[in-house]
């Protein structure tokens, strides 16, 4: 948009520089000529295309600070589905070995609630995951454990158990390559993912 | 696989056609005269293989010599294959000078030859100062292929019997996961393949006549595949379900059933499926935040040992197949830190293999099925997921005693290890039955 600013700004100018050309333009006819005077022609004339070309800047203005306009909209949708996007897929950790959902981590669930209401078209699928400790294979059950209790607490939160599909992977997909505390904290984890419905979130 | 007790492999023991070194009393049984007892733990047959002729008469001899070492039943000796003539007594029909190979301490002698068909073998009772056992092997594919490689492993497996009274392990396979493939890979580290499986495959298992995998896949639509592996085709035999893992599938022992692990929406539990398709059967009866996993079929196909977090840590049970009687294995040195896991049920019934968590690094343990004190077989690195091999002797297992994560072999009865493959990250091994035919003697 700001391109299309400069251009109109560009194309005003040139009206200005076709015009001066014009009006500068020598006349080179040698045949005698009466006395030079104000031609009333060539001034309307020059107004007409000045007030042509005003008007068309002041179009492409008007249509620029309207297109800004609905783009500072826009932008704003879009912030707010960002929002309401991050609250979405936001993750949840997991203590060692527990499936349980932590104290601190209700209000990464709870600020989920209100963007599945106010998007009832939404659907996601919870993967758990776990470090790399304990048995590879039973991690898998593990796994399946933290994203049913990730899906419990929403559903008791109000929604719809159709709303949400619970996967495992087990420690088959750490996210931290780390072999210590640090690591295997970020790797016990539920991630979401918006299966149907994500293109158009409204904010709630 | 075999199913010996301690009477039946006492009984084969005893019709050996070759003697231990001296030891106590002589018995005579059959008209054929042992020395003592053996030991497999500590008895080791001495044993020559003659060079062999012909274009791939060097490779022949090689594997035949690496899987009888491997099998931890013998001891080899090398002779100076340049000078052939020191081996030769013309006095005798099979043209070997016996007193020779007696001086050297050698018990037994295999002889080689290729033939149209594809190879003579001869066994020499160095003692007797005879020829005990003669047969012709046909040899598949062509020369240095895996099918001829395991022709030649079936002869190894052979001569192991025809000495030992129990069969070899060499013409066994291991499936493994290695990154996003399953692999196969023969028990002597040669002939791997990569199978056509599900990127999200895990956990292979063989069915008894080593002619099948079955394994999970995890993720988005996790199910329970199983895999022909003379044609390749797949199928999925259990799932996808909504909201539902599976993992860990096992075959029972007759071959007609797949046992796996089901997690829902509160629990695991184990089912079981025909090969064939059709309806579950439910076998735990679950319980609500309790994880049930990892079943192994016992080689009778009665019972199933299982990992459960009943008593809040995972720890080892073991139920009739039904499902009823469940009662835990592992109930020796209870802590809150237990992690007991990856069972497998020894092919002879008596044991089984598992990892246990001992000081923040899994080691593997052997317990009677019976319960009683569990047997402490790996401390060095991080040892875990043991799969028996078909002589219930051999465990394949995961090891970082390297720095990376590998698949290892080991003697239970010796304790000695060797290293089956060498790629950082390698595991879920599964060890296969003996290839082509009885699993038995």
């Amino acid at each position: 948009m700001r391109i299309q600013r400069i251009a109109a700004l560009t194309l005003a100018v040139a009206g200005v520089v076709t015009l001066d050309a014009c009006h500068k333009k020598p006349a080179p006819a040698p045949t005698p000529v009466a006395a030079p005077g104000p031609n009333q022609d060539s001034i309307n004339a020059a107004r007409e295309r000045q007030r042509i070309a005003d008007s068309i800047a002041a179009a492409q203005r008007r249509a620029a600070d309207s297109a800004a306009a609905a783009r500072s909209a826009a932008d704003a949708a879009a912030r707010a589905a960002e929002q309401a996007r991050t609250a979405l897929t936001a993750m949840v950790h997991f203590d060692y070995d527990k499936s349980d959902i932590r104290a601190e981590d209700q209000q990464i669930l709870d600020a989920k609630v209100p963007v599945l209401q106010a998007n009832p078209s939404v659907t996601i699928r919870v993967a758990g995951h776990t470090d790399e400790r304990g048995s590879d294979e039973y991690n898998l059950a593990l796994g399946q454990r933290r994203a049913a209790a990730v899906k419990a607490y929403l559903v008791q939160h109000g929604i719809a158990d159709s709303r949400i599909e619970t996967i495992s992977y087990g420690e088959e997909r750490p996210i931290a390559q780390g072999h210590d505390e640090s690591a295997w904290s970020q790797n016990r984890r539920a991630e979401f993912e918006i299966t149907a419905g994500g293109q158009t979130l409204k904010a709630p | 696989m075999i199913r010996l007790s301690r009477t039946a492999s006492l009984v084969a023991l005893i019709a050996l056609p070759f003697a231990p070194a001296l030891r106590a009393q002589d018995t005579t049984y059959r008209g054929i005269t042992i020395n003592g007892v053996y030991d497999p733990s500590h008895d080791k047959y001495t044993v020559v293989v003659l060079p062999v002729t012909g274009a791939f008469g060097d490779s022949v001899r090689a594997i035949v010599k690496r899987d009888l070492d491997f099998s931890d039943r013998f001891t080899l000796t090398p002779i100076d294959s340049s000078d052939p003539g020191a081996l030769k007594n013309a006095g005798t029909a099979a043209g070997l000078n016996y007193p020779i190979f007696q001086h050297l301490g050698v018990q037994a002698i295999v002889q080689i030859t290729p033939v149209p068909a594809g190879l003579h073998v001869a066994l020499h009772d160095v003692t007797r100062g005879a020829v005990v056992n003669v047969k012709e092997f046909a040899l598949a594919g062509n020369p240095m292929s895996r099918d001829w490689r395991q022709s030649i492993h079936q002869v190894s497996d052979e001569v192991t019997r025809w000495v030992t009274g129990q069969r070899g392990i060499a013409s066994s396979r291991i499936a493994y996961l290695r990154g996003a493939s399953i692999r196969v890979v023969d028990s002597d580290g040669a002939s791997e393949i990569t199978l056509p499986t599900d990127a999200n495959g895990i956990s292979p298992a063989w069915n008894p006549a080593a002619t099948m995998i079955a394994y999970s896949t995890y993720g988005p639509s996790s199910r329970i595949v199983v895999m022909d592996l003379s044609t390749g085709q797949s199928r999925t035999l259990v799932g996808p379900t909504r909201n539902v893992n599976y993992s860990t599938p096992v075959f029972t022992p007759d071959g007609s059933r797949v046992v796996y692990t089901r997690a829902g929406e509160t629990e695991s539990d184990l089912y079981s499926i025909a090969v064939s398709g059709g309806a579950t059967q439910r076998l735990t009866p679950g319980s609500r935040g309790v994880e049930e996993s990892l079943p192994a079929v016992s080689p009778d196909g009665r019972r199933i040992v299982f990992v459960s977090n009943a008593l809040g840590r995972p720890e080892l049970y073991i139920m009739d197949s039904d499902g009823t009687s469940a009662d835990v294995l592992t109930n020796y040195d209870f802590s809150e830190k237990n992690y007991r896991t990856d069972p497998d049920w020894s092919p002879d019934g008596r044991l089984i293999a598992y990892a246990e968590r001992i000081n923040d690094r899994f080691q593997i343990r052997t317990i009677p099925v019976t319960g009683g004190t569990p047997k402490l077989l790996t401390s060095e690195g991080q040892n875990e997921q043991p799969s028996w091999a078909p002589d219930a002797r051999h465990l394949v297992f995961t090891s970082s005693r390297t720095g990376e994560r590998q698949l290892w072999i080991m003697d239970t009865e010796s304790g000695r290890v060797r290293q089956l493959t060498h790629s950082p990250g390698d595991r879920l091994p599964a060890w296969s039955a003996r290839l082509g035919g009885s699993g038995g003697q």
